[in-house]
């Protein structure tokens, strides 16, 4: 059996919706089209407004898809749904005019339905990451101060719609037809109204101080994991390595290349914000620099200016870059190398450079595979250039430069 | 010798500043040495000094309150900043309130009497790292908006120096790879130097303000 491609997670969608997303959603989950889901919702609606119910359902149910900010919806594209649904509920009901009373129950139904899942749908912002704790629940949307005034909203429209479903199923169902009066209902929700509102205010306290404790004891949870990640760090690293200098203080070379990869370490922890170096050529040069530092207990002083992503011929440029770096460790006898990378928007260049012993450029041919095969043939099988100057005694600097496509420059500023 | 130069060193680390002390003893004249902010200001003050040597980080406002409070009334005096810290707002923040040069505490005792004395003639010192920030603070994005071509942007001599710079040549190395004398690369990093302190491009601003410095 051939593999299958894994199928969506049955989400909303996020950039293809006219209402919420569901139908897509749908659509993706199942591996259909979009406007075959829609149509199936719209004619459900005949049915006792079963469509709306059962959209409404999924809405509240279906959590919405990971991804970028959602576009703005074209209500243009919701018009001939709308019209068709529209349509299709008139024909209905003059098929179904012997019994209307379903007919309303129905919608009274959906209305309640959508009611509900207006109080129930999944917060989008609730599950932001800072509370994305297992103690997560409905209550924390409640606590979350950002979002407490759309969550008022949304529990008040979404009661009202409640409440004038029941009434409305109230007036139609009435146990034999008790013609209730409107006057009696007015006066009933009004007494209703009062209660809540007595409750309301001898809870309120009570409701507010709790709401209070919550969002107190998020905060400090959140101090809590910020402290425990420093101590983490702290310990497995720093203490580590000063146990280790200490263990080797005999050995100067040794306690130097630690004390160097510790402050590489805290370096990047303080000040570069993390980028994969499988993803980022500057992420990745600095990763070929630190390996060549703790293999050779050098220092390789790097600088990079720009970045771009990593593809083949990024990844060829720090290969590269790294035998340079290799060829300037073992054989310059230095104890700092230079690095300068640069990633402008057509070129790629990259600079080794060292002080040490240095060698005639002639007698490359007797040189090891290192320079021939790794530098220059590797840069030249991607379309770049490879240059080494060097002369015995004045050091080397070795030259890389590759021409690249054009990126876009997106997020990578910031 | 009465031509040796007169230096002050503010740091809140004493063991640093006695580190220094020792290497630079034999070159120049360290005329004495501050651990807050209060204690630099007043002793510059007393014995103007040629060269400060100002630690970024310390208690009570850092180096930009020394710098703020020496600046108006001791314009002969420079600045060499020195520091382990390599964030660029650090950096640029710096030499936008004043500093002539930025070099990092891992500068061999040599080459810091060589910042030291090119600071001290009105030049202007760049680490590599340094070098790399104001390259990346300049690049030519499209988008940029430049106010004033002047001071907003480098030209490609300018460019070159600091590349070469920041390939870790030395002033004369760079000399001899551009065909042009000692004094003409010490013209065009003086230029860098004046456009970083008074350019407002986006992103040293930017930067600046990130420490809240402007």
């Amino acid at each position: 059996m051939p593999p299958q491609p894994p199928r969506p997670r049955l989400t909303r969608s996020r950039d293809d919706r006219l209402v919420a997303g569901v139908a897509s959603g749908i659509a993706a989950h199942v591996g259909a089209s979009p406007t075959l889901i829609r149509v199936a919702f719209v004619l459900l609606m005949v049915f006792n407004g079963l469509g709306a119910l059962l959209y409404a359902v999924f809405w509240a149910v279906l959590p919405l898809a990971e991804g970028p900010p959602t576009p703005r919806r074209d209500p243009l594209r919701l018009l001939p749904f709308v019209l068709g649904g529209i349509g299709l509920i008139i024909a209905g009901s003059l098929f179904n005019s012997s019994d209307p009373g379903s007919m309303i129950a129905g919608w009274l139904i959906a209305l309640i339905a959508i009611g509900a899942g207006i109080i129930w749908h999944q917060s989008q912002r609730a599950s932001t990451p800072a509370a994305s704790t297992p103690t997560t629940s409905w209550l924390s949307a409640l606590a979350s101060s950002r979002d407490r005034r759309m969550f008022l909203l949304r529990f008040i429209s979404g009661a009202a719609l409640v409440v004038a479903g029941v009434i409305g199923l109230l007036v139609v169902y009435s146990p034999g037809r008790v013609s209730i009066e409107w006057n009696d209902l007015w006066k009933a929700v009004l007494f209703a109204l009062v209660a809540v509102a007595g409750v309301g205010l001898v809870a309120a306290p009570l409701l507010w101080r709790t709401l209070t404790a919550l969002r107190s004891e998020r905060e400090g949870r959140i101090r809590e994991q910020e402290r425990a990640e420093l101590a983490a760090m702290v310990h497995d690293q720093v203490l580590h390595t000063l146990a280790l200098i200490q263990r080797n203080a005999a050995d100067a070379s040794v306690v130097q290349r630690l004390a160097r990869g510790q402050e590489r370490s805290l370096r990047n922890w303080l000040y570069q914000p993390t980028g994969s170096p499988n993803e980022h050529f500057a992420a990745a040069l600095e990763q070929a620099a630190a390996e060549i530092e703790d293999t050779y207990g050098l220092a390789v002083e790097s600088v990079v200016v720009g970045d771009r992503p990593v593809d083949d011929r990024v990844a060829a440029v720090v290969a590269a870059a790294r035998e340079a770096m290799v060829n300037a460790a073992r054989h310059a006898g230095v104890r700092t190398i230079s690095l300068y990378a640069e990633a402008e928007p057509g070129q790629l260049s990259v600079f080794v450079r060292d002080r040490g012993v240095g060698f005639d450029v002639e007698t490359i041919e007797d040189m090891r595979h290192g320079v021939r095969g790794s530098i220059i043939g590797r840069m030249a099988r991607h379309g770049g250039q490879a240059e080494i100057r060097s002369a015995p005694g004045e050091g080397t600097e070795v030259r890389l430069s590759v021409p690249v496509t054009v990126v876009r420059e997106e997020a990578s500023n910031e | 010798m009465s031509d040796r130069l007169k230096v002050f060193l503010v740091d809140d680390h004493g063991m640093f500043r006695a580190g220094v002390r020792a290497e630079l003893g034999a070159h120049v004249d360290v005329v004495g040495e501050a651990a807050t902010v209060a204690q630099a200001i007043s002793l510059i003050a007393a014995t103007e000094p040629d060269v400060v040597l100002l630690d970024v980080h310390m208690p009570d406002g850092g180096g930009r309150a020394v710098l703020e409070g020496i600046r108006k009334t001791y314009p002969q005096v420079r600045f060499l900043a020195l520091s382990v810290s390599d964030a660029a707002e650090d950096v640029i923040g710096l030499i936008r309130a004043g500093a002539r040069g930025y070099v990092t505490k891992t500068i061999s005792p040599d080459d810091l009497v060589d910042a030291i004395r090119r600071v001290a003639d009105g030049d202007a010192v760049f680490s590599p790292r340094l070098a790399g920030f104001v390259l990346d603070a300049f690049a030519a994005r499209p988008d940029a908006n430049v106010a004033d071509p002047e001071l907003d942007q480098l030209t490609n001599r300018e460019r070159e120096v600091l590349r070469l710079l920041a390939r870790g040549y030395a002033y004369k190395e760079i000399a001899k790879e551009l065909f042009i004398s000692i004094k003409t690369v010490e013209t065009h990093v003086s230029n860098v130097l004046r456009k970083l302190q008074m350019s407002n491009r986006y992103e040293l601003s930017r930067w600046a303000a990130d420490r809240r410095l402007l």
